[in-house]
């Protein structure tokens, strides 16, 4: 068989004894720290590591690596994720001792080309979404919108406005958006969508009060539209004093294109690790830089990098900041990789990057139209929803559609989201993906669907050639075992419990 | 789906049924099937004060947390500590074992608002379908 | 253009099956003053000239394997064993998404699930989460936690937690009606035990400690989780991961929550991130931990399997009510330090923080000779120690810098009463003949 069938844990696999890591045997103070040290600093407890030589470790983790799926290995058709490839150069870029070896707290002399980087990646990122600075602190998308929040908050409060409490969310934004927004205080109200998933005008007019901190918006929105009244949408919020923020999730269709700086959008955050291409490392780290125009720039989190003649410096933050959002300065590795990604592109590629996203989406959307039904009408930007309420099909659900997928080999997309949408599967090609990828991916959705009303049991219990089929959420979520440590306990209390 | 006529019900689907100066309150049949099965209940502390439609007691699925709002104001009296070793209680017997927790009514006149098993009844079926 | 495949002739059968002329009618929801914005960009590079460029960068910074560093503060060099690169290099782990399929995602999955099992074991705590952004905002959850859990509205925070972390907490508390009171330390370093004592009162939800602390003392901290608990409020223990091989865990501290850093575990310092922020708490907190968890169940079949679990109250599900807003954690980072563990192994993990106690005694012991330096050898430390310059610190980095060396790094932008300390860091890293040409080079400053 290609894949091993050890399930072990690298515990289970220890032998007392086995050793992978050698370390220098010199020591150069003459003392012993258990000597040295007052037995009451020391540790008393031994630390149950598994004990394994080096060849056991590496196969192990390989073979757990080819239980993945990837975007080196499969197409992720998932909405509002944008798993674009990851270009290789970008990897090796970040690799570079000269980078990864440099200490956050070293003189800003020994690090210029570093920081020329970060410099050159802010300046391209204030070009592409129009805005006037970036902080590159934010680690990820929900790190930028907390951010942001607090830059909310900090503006209206240096304008005496403390009434203003309200965040304004519609109601097919991503969760993150209500979740940062409530986290420090703000009453999140959410906006109806209309039929096409985009704000629901007269319903935002009702709600804009002066208690109004901010609303904030995707666009394009979780259904693939941009959000044709944007303009009247910025406007109205900022007539009645309140900020816009934009949710950088779907950026990827705009590059070159439009702006949301233009639109009136006062903060933004990007997500670095889906529109600049950086790995998703199986949930992370991303970055989520958040720009600002210019009359926020005073509340941003430091340091900023400044340039002045020919180098680069540390600027600390004004007195008006919000203050640090994270240690250091950022997910600086996925800044190298942006960079090089950017420079990569230049101006003509940006656009080229969003086009072709367009162009494939619409594709699969026009292809899978007659079998599913399409969200929306008219086209999409590089994003749709189908819902599968039409097949027919009894008891099969979104989730097990996504599910069935895997067995063609394709990722899942995104299920049950927007909640807008009834069983909705969000589907996002991204640009890097080939026709012949999208016409296998389109092939199998058809084959689904006609299984899921000939042989809805097949669906229903899918997929049948992974690993594992089904783990049982709800047994781990009523007895957790979150750890080998707790195996053991399980065990130990069996073992009384039959004795 | 059953609908106990001893009961008292809110919209937020909680059941409280009324036993002198003191009541029981648990989520209902209609209830449990929404929240598919159940893997933890935060139940609330003895002696702790609640108020009318405000969250009491958190009941999780996989699928979601959902808030469990007292159906009137009162003070918690004693709470079904065998759903700590087995949340699926609710699922099995929502109206008897899996109650969730006992309070003193402090404004007995608030019962007044609340449905009748009749009313309740409607409001469940009359609901759109998803 | 690279890394798009589409040709003209496919694009032209694409436009027709959709039956649009040009790309325009697909965005014809955007309005016209808002299309083709000026942007002032470069042309696109090719692979060869990127290479070039980016290797032209790298010659402009000196690296801490160029020089001779002695910079610790949070970021710390050290040795990687080499499978670690090979590992998370692997593209089926570090392009694969968030494991949310869990039949798509076992490896990345059980990774989680043995990083989190290392970590149990060596915080001694009995819950560990997949890992949060970085030390300091893993702590301000921590933070978090303690104030819903406990229901009460202040903070104690010991100044000697890194100023960074204490800024972060700040940063995340401003607005809302929560305090944050802090617990200076004395002449030597430690923190001031009846200052502690004096402020524990009924509004207290948390006290937050680093061992060893920002200026590298390992706090003694006998008998401060009974005080904590009396009071009603959680003890969190932010403490260098590599440091509990040879010091007393947070679990043994009596400590509720272990929130910090993990950068030591095996990832480089890359200008300061990616990193990883670990969270490891008691029994009793596990349903209030923020971020994602995996747990081990059953399949379908019977077999074992591992799941992400405990969401119910993540963002994605619960939206405004969501206990916190995060969504993602730093996957491919404990990744990393689940290998470095695992190649350490029970033996290695004891290992490599004995030769870093070491490293740094010995260094700290030769510099407490010299004439214009003091040092306090009567503190217990880990890799990292505070010195007192007679002379101003500025120049003495000067002068060093020019001889390829990094002093170490200056404490009074952080405390402005500690003029011409630095703090010093020596990790395996450092040879012998390291730490005596940096002790001459020292002298003769």
């Amino acid at each position: 068989m290609l894949i091993s069938q050890d399930d072990r844990l690298s515990f289970e696999k220890s032998k007392s004894g086995r050793r992978a890591v050698t370390l220098p045997s010199a020591r150069f103070s003459g003392e012993s720290p258990t000597k040295a040290v007052s037995s009451g600093l020391l540790r008393q407890t031994s630390i149950g590591f598994p004990e394994l030589s080096e060849s056991d470790i590496v196969r192990h983790f390989i073979n757990l690596s080819r239980k993945n799926f990837s975007v080196d290995t499969h197409f992720y058709p998932l909405g509002s994720c944008t798993m674009k490839y990851n270009p290789k150069v970008n990897e090796w870029a970040a690799r570079n001792e000269k980078f990864t070896a440099l200490h956050p707290l070293q003189e800003e002399s020994t690090a210029q080309g570093m920081m020329e980087i970060l410099w050159e990646l802010e300046g391209g990122l204030k070009e592409i979404s129009g805005m006037d600075r970036f902080t590159l602190q934010p680690a990820a998308g929900a790190h930028g919108e907390l951010t942001g929040m607090m830059l909310v908050r900090a503006y209206h409060a240096s304008r005496g406005e403390t009434k203003r409490t309200k965040v304004l969310v519609p109601d097919s934004s991503h969760g993150t958006n209500p979740a940062s927004a409530a986290l420090f205080g703000f009453h999140v109200v959410e906006i109806k969508s209309d039929s096409r998933g985009r704000v629901d005008l007269e319903d935002l007019k009702q709600h804009l009060d002066d208690h109004v901190a901010c609303l904030m918006l995707t666009n394009p929105n979780t259904l693939g539209l941009f959000e044709k009244n944007i303009l009247e949408i910025t406007k109205l919020v900022h007539q009645h004093g309140g900020l816009l923020y934009y949710d950088g999730a779907n950026l990827n269709p705009l590059l070159g294109i439009a702006r949301p700086g233009d639109m009136g959008f006062d903060i933004i955050h990007i997500n670095l690790h889906k529109t600049f291409s950086t790995p998703h490392g199986g949930g992370g780290p991303g970055a989520g830089p958040v720009g600002v125009k210019k009359h926020l720039i005073p509340f941003l989190p430091g340091p900023l990098v400044e340039k002045a003649g020919g180098s680069y410096r540390w600027a600390d933050a004004g007195p008006q900041s919000i203050g640090r959002v994270k240690l250091f300065h950022g997910n600086i590795g996925v800044m190298v990789r942006a960079y090089v990604y950017l420079k990569m592109l230049g101006k003509e590629g940006l656009r080229k990057v969003s086009e072709a996203a367009i162009l494939n989406a619409n594709y699969m959307k026009e292809c899978l139209k007659d079998t599913f039904t399409v969200a929306t009408q008219g086209p999409c930007m590089h994003e749709f929803v189908l819902s599968i309420k039409s097949l027919g099909a009894q008891g099969v659900h979104a989730g097990d559609v996504g599910k069935r997928l895997l067995d063609f080999g394709f990722h899942a997309p995104t299920v049950h989201f927007p909640l807008v949408v009834p069983e909705a599967l969000m589907i996002e090609p991204t640009e890097t993906e080939s026709r012949e990828t999208l016409d296998l991916f389109i092939e199998a959705m058809k084959a689904i669907a006609d299984e899921a009303v000939s042989d809805p049991e097949k669906v229903k219990t899918a997929p049948h050639t992974l690993p594992v089929r089904r783990p049982n959420d709800v047994l781990a979520a009523r007895k957790p075992i979150l750890s080998y440590r707790d195996q053991l306990r399980e065990k130990m209390l069996l073992a009384e419990a039959a004795a | 789906m059953d609908f106990p006529e001893n009961l008292k019900y809110t919209k937020t689907h909680e059941w409280i049924a009324v036993q002198g100066a003191k009541a029981k309150v648990g989520v209902t049949e209609h209830a449990q099937k929404e929240i598919s099965d159940v893997v933890f209940v935060e139940l609330p502390k003895q002696g702790q004060a609640v108020q009318q439609s405000k969250p009491a007691a958190v009941v999780e699925s996989v699928k979601a947390a959902f808030d469990i709002y007292a159906p009137v104001s009162g003070k918690i009296t004693g709470a079904n500590k065998a759903l700590e070793s087995n949340p699926g209680l609710i699922n099995q017997s929502p109206y008897v074992d899996g109650w969730i927790f006992e309070l003193e009514i402090s404004h007995p006149a608030e019962l007044n608002a609340l449905m009748s098993a009749a009313q309740y009844r409607e409001m469940v079926l009359q609901a759109p379908k998803h | 253009m690279p890394y798009l495949s589409l040709t003209a002739e496919e694009k032209k059968a694409m436009f027709d099956r959709i039956g649009v002329r040009s790309f325009d009618e697909l965005t014809g929801d955007i309005p016209a003053s808002l299309r083709d914005p000026k942007i002032s960009l470069p042309a696109g590079l090719s692979e060869l000239e990127i290479q070039d460029l980016v290797a032209k960068l790298g010659q402009k910074n000196t690296t801490v394997k160029g020089a001779l560093s002695f910079l610790g503060a949070g970021s710390y060099d050290h040795f990687i064993p080499a499978a670690v690169f090979d590992i998370v290099g692997r593209q089926e782990f570090s392009t694969a998404y968030t494991p949310y399929q869990p039949e798509a995602s076992q490896g990345t999955l059980q990774a989680i699930y043995e990083y989190q099992s290392l970590m149990v074991e060596l915080t001694g705590l009995d819950v560990s989460n997949a890992s949060h952004y970085d030390g300091a905002t893993s702590l301000a959850e921590a933070a978090l936690v303690a104030l819903k859990q406990t229901d009460r509205s202040k903070l104690l925070i010991a100044r000697s937690v890194h100023p960074h972390y204490r800024q972060t907490i700040r940063t995340y508390l401003a607005g809302t009606p929560y305090q944050i009171e802090e617990i200076n330390f004395d002449a030597v370093g430690n923190f001031k035990r009846e200052e502690l004592l004096s402020r524990l009162d009924a509004t207290v939800a948390g006290v937050i400690f680093q061992t060893p602390n920002f200026l590298g003392v390992m706090e003694n901290l006998e008998g401060v989780s009974e005080k904590i608990h009396a009071n009603g409020s959680l003890m969190i223990l932010t403490a260098n991961p590599l440091s509990l091989g040879l010091f007393k865990s947070p679990g043994e501290w009596g400590a509720d929550i272990a929130a910090g850093e993990g950068q030591p575990l095996g990832l480089s310092m890359n200008f300061g991130g990616p990193y990883l922020g670990y969270f490891v708490t008691s029994q009793a907190l596990m349903r209030r931990i923020p971020g994602r968890l995996a747990g081990l169940t059953e399949d379908a079949d019977g077999k074992r399997a591992f799941c992400l679990t405990l969401q119910a109250r993540e963002q994605h599900i619960r939206r405004e009510r969501a206990g916190s807003n995060i969504c993602s954690n730093q996957a491919l980072c404990a990744l990393a330090a689940c290998v470095y563990m695992t190649l350490l192994g029970k033996k290695g993990i004891r290992e490599i923080a004995e030769i870093n106690w070491d490293r740094a005694n010995y260094l700290r012991s030769k510099i407490s000779s010299l004439k214009n330096y003091e040092v306090d050898p009567s503190q217990t430390i880990f890799n990292e120690f505070r010195v007192r310059s007679n002379k101003p610190f500025p120049k003495i980095q000067e002068k060093l810098m020019a001889q390829g060396i990094f002093p170490g790094v200056a404490l009074e932008p952080f405390y402005p009463e500690l003029k011409d300390h630095f703090l010093v860091c020596a990790t395996e890293t450092k040879s012998k003949e390291d730490l005596d040409r940096f002790v001459e080079a020292l002298e003769r400053c």
